[in-house]
């Protein structure tokens, strides 16, 4: 059952291929799309806000309405749109980083983009209805009095997305441990797949909190339970640390892989190997570590006590020890290199200090004293977006303009990426520098509204105007993802000229096989090893063979529409029993899947020798 | 890496389970998940641990719980984790058969300790009016002690398909890793029981 011909296919027969489709690439950029689309979401609902916030007591959208803007923004940025980014991310580049083939449990990974995309839609479905209104974190009580269905959504979403990412977590895990080239040893392995590995971690410890934390709410809002009503003894505190010991490290689990993608950038455009690879290593398990510690610094006002508080405060102020490690790492990688300039480099040099600021700010809010006066108010706005935006987004970008084309086999188009980069980068700051100072002159987080004359005017409107500057940043590189499309320059396949990795070493875009001999690894940077004695390619590891491969499948996505139509029938069979019927329908299609695939057996197929010999590399 | 693709070559090695690369695959993956369960069922026992004594004027732990019942679910689940080491013992070994035939007693000792749960719940909800909805400490008994019911449920609906579908085939290298993650799941599922029956049982009878 070879694929590799490449005659036109019909429309359908296409469709079919991207429904089915077990290849980790093609997940991948599954993965981008889906994240991409809603990362606009989020943006435009972002947007709204700040048009909201852009002159005291605007009246542009409801008090009602605003709620659940910044809700949805903030759940849709975080679940919908920066983590499937970087999982698609991780998923069309870890394997080619290590020098394998597919991943260990092709039939999950696509199992787990169907739940993260369905999960998606059902929680953004509630537009229609009524979103949730609760915040990001969904706090009880209010989440549990909050009236409609709006945070049943949110439940039925997340657990289902969430069951999507903790299934790519397993997988990635296995994929690095299992299934590596020969010769590439763990302190071989690039820092993207270190930093893949370490957040593939992290998922797995954190996610099944947050399973549990929706579990109850579920339990709570549908089914009458009392973890959360203190009628009955409940405690709504058990949310805020369920929530947060997923939470915090869920901020990890955004920043790691970005720091993954820095650490593969600068080296390659600076020309020198990446400064310290040992403690940039160590300094990720590290961060990895300590993420686990605190997460009750986002609880200090809720009463722990001064010991708890103080615990906290200190484990979290030691977090800045390995991320400082990083930063000089970065630094002392450029130094001295012969540094080349474009736009992924330019997001990367962009991320250091923006980063570095929102790590100075953390610091402060992890000092339990002043964090009370910080607390809930603009400052931890500015904080967070600092942090999230400077890093997570600012190293998607890098990641996307550095390996575009390995992705795509097209390089973006560079006057169009610095357009973007500079229009967002200034946006960006002018957004929210300023909104550390709003924040400690007394503006609070998840206010509707703000009264003039109160010395917040001028600093919201240059917020607001900042946040048009982000849009036409992110409108250009659509446009430039368009344009590349159509007309862009073709990659090599060591589309830099000076990458140091695996994945240059294969064609641009990869072949479904990726590797048709795996490659022998001798050392760190394994290609610029073999650049520096004058070899052309990678010596090969084993005989031209042939190769197995997992077969396509349907089934991850009917499971999932399976678990929808039962999401939907659990949200709204608290008014109507007969909804139970699309509870049981959904589980039974679910688990007719899971049938099929444990009784029918599927030995994946093979490509043939004289296949592989035909095609060439 | 061996180039016979057969799932069922002339004579099989020991230790089927993990000849083939899925197999590695599979266990490994298992292992990863079980961490994943680990931090699930922390948290129910965190939360339970909150809440056990907010029991709203209801029964308290001590009314509650009685040892006898308690003691013979103990048995079933230990011994059946006991019995399903004797049926991989006899996977490695190649002996089908016998395989088969451990994995159904364990099977039989898991459905005896669901019924002995179902019993146990019905009546605690009769006898006692203590119920999901009654306090939060009731809506965390159930949570913690039912979410392990689940597992023991699904573990068994696994095990049973498991078997029906291989009862004609025999071992293989491509269902050989499946009954070898069955039993990895089945001793993890004993041993959050063992931790049910210390802190919820033991310690409910004394506190």
């Amino acid at each position: 059952m070879g694929m590799t011909s490449a005659q036109k296919r019909g429309f359908g027969a296409t469709l079919w291929d991207w429904l089915t489709t077990v290849d980790h690439k093609k997940i991948g950029i599954l993965y981008l799309a889906g994240g991409g689309f809603f990362f606009l979401l989020g943006g435009l609902e972002a947007v709204i806000i700040r048009i909201q916030l852009m002159s005291p007591e605007n009246n542009f959208i409801s008090a009602g309405l605003y709620n659940e803007m910044i809700t949805m923004h903030g759940t849709t940025m975080i679940f919908l749109a920066a983590m499937p980014i970087l999982l698609g991310l991780m998923n069309f580049i870890m394997p080619l980083q290590i020098g394998a083939r597919d991943v260990a449990f092709p039939f999950l990974n696509s199992l787990g983009f169907w739940l993260f995309l369905f999960g998606g839609v059902l929680l953004n479905l509630s537009w229609f209805t009524g979103a949730p209104d609760a915040g990001w974190t969904n706090y009880a009580p209010l989440s549990i009095q909050s009236p409609g269905h709006g945070i049943d959504f949110y439940i039925m979403g997340l657990q289902l997305s969430g069951a999507g990412t903790l299934m790519g977590g397993i997988n990635f895990i296995v994929t690095i441990v299992l299934m590596r080239a020969p010769g590439m040893t763990y302190m071989r392995m690039p820092l993207f797949t270190w930093t893949t590995f370490v957040a593939s971690i992290l998922i797995l410890f954190a996610f099944p909190a947050l399973t549990v934390g929706l579990f109850l709410m579920m339990f709570d809002r549908m089914f009458g339970s009392a973890f959360f009503d203190a009628a009955l003894g409940g405690n709504a505190v058990i949310w805020q640390h369920l929530f947060w010991i997923f939470g915090h490290p869920e901020v990890y689990i955004l920043i790691l892989p970005v720091f993954g993608v820095f650490s593969e950038v600068f080296p390659t455009f600076a020309k020198k190997r990446l400064f310290g690879y040992t403690a940039m290593v160590f300094a990720t398990f590290l961060i990895a570590f300590l993420g686990f510690m605190v997460w009750a610094h986002h609880m200090f006002t809720v009463g722990l006590g001064p010991v708890a508080n103080s615990i906290f405060a200190v484990a979290t102020m030691a977090i800045a020890v390995p991320t400082g490690i990083k930063i000089f790492n970065w630094l002392f990688t450029l130094w001295g290199g012969s540094i080349k300039i474009n736009t992924a480099m330019l997001w990367s040099l962009a991320f250091i200090p923006s980063f570095t600021i929102g790590g100075m700010t953390g610091v402060m809010l992890a000092s339990a004293v002043a964090d009370y006066q910080y607390h809930d108010s603009y400052f931890v706005i500015g904080h967070f977006h600092y942090v999230i935006v400077g890093g997570t987004v600012f190293g998607i970008l890098a990641g996307l303009h550095y390996w575009w084309p390995k992705m795509f086999g097209k390089y973006l188009h560079e006057g169009l990426g610095q357009i973007s980069f500079w229009t967002f980068f200034v946006g960006f700051h002018l957004t929210f520098f300023i909104q550390h100072f709003l924040g400690l002159m007394g503006m609070p987080r998840r206010y509707w509204v703000f009264l003039e004359n109160q010395g917040l005017d001028t600093g919201n409107l240059i917020s607001s105007i900042g946040a048009f500057f982000m849009s036409f940043g992110v409108i250009v590189f659509l446009i430039n993802i368009i344009y590349t499309t159509i007309k862009g320059k073709k990659a090599p396949r060591d589309a830099w000229g000076s990458g140091r990795t695996l994945e240059w070493t294969i064609s641009s875009p990869p072949v479904h096989y990726n590797f048709k001999q795996l490659p022998l690894v001798r050392g760190l940077d394994p290609l610029w090893i073999e650049k520096t004695e004058g070899n052309e390619k990678m010596t090969p590891a084993e005989p031209v063979d042939e190769i197995h491969m997992p077969n396509g499948s349907i089934l991850p996505l009917i499971m999932t529409i399976g678990f929808t139509i039962a999401s939907y029938g659990f949200i709204y069979q608290t008014g109507n029993k007969y909804w139970l019927i699309a509870v049981y329908s959904g589980i039974a299609i679910a688990l007719i899947c899971m049938l099929t695939r444990s009784l029918k057996d599927d030995h994946g197929h093979h490509i043939s020798k004289e296949e592989l010999e035909r095609v060439g590399d | 890496m061996s180039h016979d693709h057969s799932i069922d070559p002339k004579s099989m090695p020991k230790d089927p389970s993990k000849a083939t690369t899925e197999g590695k695959h599979k266990f490994m993956g298992l292992w990863i998940f079980l961490g994943g369960e680990t931090v699930l069922f922390a948290c129910l026992f965190g939360t339970y641990l909150a809440l056990r004594n907010s029991n709203a004027g209801g029964p308290t732990t001590q009314e509650l719980y009685g040892l006898g019942l308690v003691f013979l679910m103990t048995v079933l689940l230990l011994t059946s984790s006991l019995t399903s080491v004797y049926a991989i013992y006899h996977m490695k070994n190649n002996d089908f058969k016998k395989m088969q035939l451990w994995m159904g007693i364990t099977a039989l000792l898991g459905i005896g300790f669901l019924a002995c749960e179902i019993y146990e719940f019905a009546h605690y909800i009769h006898g006692y009016g203590f119920t999901f909805r009654s306090s939060a400490f009731g809506s965390s008994f159930y949570a913690l002690v039912g979410f392990h019911g689940g597992h023991v449920a699904f573990g068994l609906s696994w095990i049973i398909t498991l078997m029906v579908r291989n009862a004609k085939r025999g071992l293989d290298l491509y269902n050989a890793p499946k009954f070898n993650t069955f039993a990895l799941y089945w001793h993890f599922i004993d041993v959050v029981w063992v931790f049910i029956f210390t802190v919820v049982y033991l310690m409910g009878m004394v506190s």
